[in-house]
């Protein structure tokens, strides 16, 4: 049995702890918000966070996330209120949609430790997300209007 | 699946659930409280009253409107019906949108590509919303007592001002739902419009942006089961034989077997396109186990030799032979060199174009080259099945299931009308999903196993599985006479397996002699639509071409494409000129304005400018360059579009900025090469797609302002992007770049020295 902490609940699963995260979160748990994009830790779709890291949870076996705190795109807020989803509405930044948990699981580490972040900063904080319909100025806009909408309501 | 096409709303998918088109979600209500394992708890159901097959009202006046088409993010689940709340006089941020089952007698084609969406739909939605509005008015008329010229609508309410009458639709939607369909409706004047031409937010932003199931890989159904494919390493190989004792002592695999898709002799239809006829299934409980599995599969594989296809293209029966050799690209481009040597098809002459390349002052000639691309949806290809004796169940991402449901009949032997396709989200599409091999595989394999089946690819077998944008060349030469004037065009192209000729567009039309003329090599190598088909290589080989010669006659390449628009505007040679020439001159002009094309405050930029005509729409770009690091960066761009009337300038706008990142990315990157048969990338460790970093950080568009019925949009801004990105490279580097990609590993043909570079 495997014990983990997904969005603030408890698992105990039966799963190979080879498994990696990606599969336990979309077959096993059902939460399917975290992409499958290509498996070898290149595109960012499946990035989650693991005590407050972002991972790629596509090559992070299981057995990692035992003790650890998992936090996957539904998990990211309470009301999808997050200042990025906030800001990606208010840009309308997705096209297909697919890469974009993703994308805004990796922005939400840099914005946490980075309430100002420059171009430079997001361009490498972003490098690892692609988004094959080239939304990327978008994403590099929401995630500046989401720093300010953290600073102006600092939680 | 106790439900089929027609019936107006099933409840067991999270497919059919809805949303408001303001953002919200509808989960206040009972009705809509589904699960993902498709169970309904079947009380409080509203009485949707359907007025036509786009439009159901509620008696509380709930109303839901359908998209009908496939959405892969050009953003039709907002802007379809948006079209037809415009003409109901709808409150669009109260309306239900839903994405429809597949029913081409009620809602229409159904089919997501060549920038058809909204092209084809504009006028059918718009009169499906303006004839339900009318027989609400009919209905409140007759129920007042009053002339129905006499009632007018607002936000989904009726009103009779002489009588201070009132009503909402959904009191007046049952009766209005038995009245004979009016005929002839009159639409809204453009100028009238509230809805459309206004910047609506995507109606699926919100569960986006949350991660719900949305797409055909969080597809989920009861018992459902994981298989996947193993496919020959290379084209041109087949499937000897295999072991697959190690395989089935894995956990959770409950079978491993051959498929063969289509029988011998089977008429396939022009897209029903795949490459390997037998492939080795495995089927197991959970994706990663069946992943897990297939490496202990042991494949033995053998050259498939030439093989015969029956294709059956819009009733054009013909015999294709697939030549079984094994191909490699340095192979395949000595091979393009050979043809381009031989003579080939004339597709189009103008004038006399050999007497006055003879007596020219001066010829220009250039050969490009482009390489196969690999779509790369984000999503890979994937679909769910479930197959009986009696019937069938598709649910998954497709672009054209009016396309694959006559192939599913026929392979499957089941009636059109047993056969059900619900389409889910795409996680991007660009031309791949149009082609239905996957639901095939998919169908058979639950036929097989008896089970509800999901199918998935992985990214490895998507990029070497593909239906690849073709591999491309084409030589361009142009004539001067001794005052530089152009006098004589010629292109001759070609590809492997198709060409790239677009013969009737510009320049045709605006010099004198021309001759265009086309070559193709057979292959195994499967290809298909890939975003703006032919014209993502034309617009790159024919934009540098133009840029090049304008400078040779020491013209401003803006300028001289203007000169060449205005000969064919007033004095146009040869018929069947494709373009208008006004509209293509127009985009020209307002990104030359845009830009600031020529001012000197420009300067420190690499500038690089390329116009389109594709998909009935047209489309100009000015690439700003420069280096940094070393390597050169695309860091602004201004863009210039005609496709008429915007319905959803915002997403219009997104759709544009992310055609030119895609554009930026493949004349950068974008290369799928062979050896032995064998794809050379098969992820993204491979083949390289553009990143956050490389994407322009400021891009502008500019809609003309027009009033003609909408064109396409989601190709249109593609292809220009090559040329300009062409053009720029060659004012920063002071080099011409005649191969793609231009970065990293172009195509390198060795009988053109001269076409060799390093960067």
């Amino acid at each position: 049995m495997i014990k983990l902490n997904i969005n603030r609940k408890s698992y105990e699963l039966d799963v190979d702890p080879e498994t990696p995260l990606l599969w336990v979160l979309r077959d096993v748990i059902g939460l399917v918000g975290t992409k499958y994009g290509c498996g070898v830790a290149q595109c960012g779709a499946c990035v989650v966070h693991l005590q407050g890291q972002a991972v790629r949870s596509c090559v992070t076996k299981v057995s990692r996330a035992v003790g650890q705190e998992v936090v996957t795109i539904e998990g990211l807020s309470e009301n999808n209120d997050h200042p990025l989803q906030k800001a990606w509405l208010e840009l309308d930044v997705s096209q297909c949609g697919y890469c974009q948990a993703g994308q805004i699981m990796s922005a939400a580490v840099l914005l946490k430790g980075n309430k100002n972040p420059t171009d430079k900063d997001i361009d490498s904080a972003m490098e690892g997300n692609i988004c094959r319909c080239g939304t990327y100025l978008r994403i590099h806009k929401a995630i500046h209007l989401a720093a300010e909408i953290q600073r102006k309501n600092p939680k | 699946m106790e439900q089929f096409k027609s019936t107006t709303h099933s409840r067991r998918s999270f497919l059919r659930s809805s949303l408001l088109a303001g953002g919200g979600l509808m989960i206040s209500f009972t009705w809509f409280a589904e699960t993902a394992a498709g169970t309904s708890n079947g009380t409080d159901l509203p009485e949707w009253i359907e007025i036509n097959g786009y439009i159901k009202i509620t008696p509380d006046n709930i109303i839901k409107i359908l998209n009908p088409n496939p959405e892969f993010g050009q953003n039709v689940m907002t802007s379809l019906p948006m079209i037809v709340a415009e003409e109901l006089d709808a409150d669009w941020q109260k309306v239900v949108i839903e994405m429809g089952p597949h029913d081409n007698v009620k809602l229409g084609p159904q089919f997501t590509g060549g920038s058809n969406s909204v092209r084809m739909y504009w006028k059918p939605l718009r009169e499906a919303g303006a004839t339900a509005r009318r027989m609400l008015m009919e209905a409140a008329a007759q129920s007042w007592n009053v002339p129905v010229e006499e009632v007018s609508t607002k936000a989904a309410m009726l009103y009779h001002e002489k009588s201070g009458k009132s009503g909402t639709y959904g009191s007046f939607a049952s009766k209005a739902s038995v009245i004979p369909i009016p005929k002839g409706v009159k639409l809204k004047e453009v100028k009238d419009f509230k809805v459309v031409r206004n910047s609506q937010k995507n109606v699926e932003g919100l569960k986006i942006v949350s991660g719900k199931p949305l797409f055909g890989l969080d597809y989920k159904h009861e018992g459902m089961l994981i298989a996947m494919i193993e496919h020959p390493p290379a084209f041109g190989m087949k499937l000897k034989s295999f072991d697959a004792a190690e395989t089935l002592k894995m956990p959770g695999i409950k079978d491993v077997f051959r498929q063969k898709l289509y029988e011998d002799g089977f008429e396939q239809a022009g897209f029903d396109t795949r490459t390997y006829n037998e492939l080795l299934v495995v089927v197991g409980k959970t994706t990663w186990e069946v992943m897990n599995a297939r490496k202990k599969l042991k494949a033995n594989w053998e050259p498939a030799g030439d093989s015969k296809e029956t294709v059956n293209f819009r009733g054009q029966k013909r015999e294709v032979l697939i030549p079984g050799q094994l191909e490699s690209t340095d192979a395949q481009l000595d091979k393009m060199q050979e043809y381009a040597n031989k003579p080939a098809e004339q597709l189009r002459r103008d004038g006399d174009p050999e007497a006055a390349f003879k007596n020219a002052a001066q010829v220009i000639e250039r050969t490009y080259n482009a390489p196969f691309l690999a779509h790369n949806c984000m999503e890979p290809m994937n679909f769910f099945a479930h197959v009986t004796d009696e019937k069938a169940l598709l649910v998954g991402p497709l672009q054209a299931p009016g396309w694959t449901e006559p192939t599913l009949a026929k392979v499957l032997g089941l009636p059109a009308d047993k056969i059900e396709i619900q389409m889910t989200r795409m996680g991007g599409g660009f031309g791949r999903r149009a082609y239905g091999h996957y639901l095939v595989e998919a169908a058979l394999i639950s036929k097989k196993v008896k089970a509800p089946v999901k199918l998935v690819y992985t990214r490895e077998d998507d990029m070497t599985y593909g239906i690849y944008r073709p591999m491309y060349t084409a030589t361009y030469r142009a004539a001067l006479d001794a005052n530089k004037n152009l006098v004589a065009f010629h292109v001759k192209g070609g590809g492997i397996p198709e060409h790239a000729i677009h013969a009737n567009r510009f320049p045709a039309g605006a010099v004198e002699n021309y001759l265009a003329e086309a070559w193709q090599i057979p292959s195994n190598i499967t290809i298909g639509a890939f975003r703006a088909p032919r014209s993502n290589f034309n617009a790159a080989a024919e934009q540098s071409f133009l840029d090049e010669l304008a400078e040779a006659m020491g013209k401003d390449p803006i300028d001289f494409r203007l000169e060449l628009l205005k000969k064919a505007k007033e004095n146009p040679v040869g018929k069947n000129n494709e373009y208008d020439a006004d509209r293509y001159a127009g985009v020209l002009k307002l990104v030359k304005e845009k830009s600031g094309w020529g001012n000197t405050e420009n300067n420190k930029y690499s500038r690089g400018v390329a116009a389109y005509f594709c998909h009935n729409s047209y489309a100009a770009h000015v690439v700003d360059m420069v280096m940094r690091n070393g390597r050169p960066y695309v860091e602004r761009v201004f863009s210039a579009m005609d496709c008429g009337i915007v319905v959803n300038p915002d997403a219009a706008t997104n759709m544009v900025e992310g055609a030119i990142v895609d554009g930026i990315g493949n004349a950068f990157y974008g290369k799928l090469s062979h050896k032995e048969g064998a794809p050379e990338q098969n992820n993204f460790s491979r083949y390289r797609m553009i990143r956050h970093s490389e994407a322009p950080k400021k891009i502008e568009v500019h809609f003309v302002q027009n009033d003609i019925d909408p064109t396409g949009l989601g190709e249109p801004p593609f292809p220009p992007v090559f040329g300009a990105v062409a053009n720029a490279l060659y004012k920063s580097t002071n080099k011409r770049y005649y191969n793609q990609p231009f970065l990293g590993a172009p195509l390198q043909p060795k009988s053109k020295p001269e076409n060799k570079r390093s960067f």
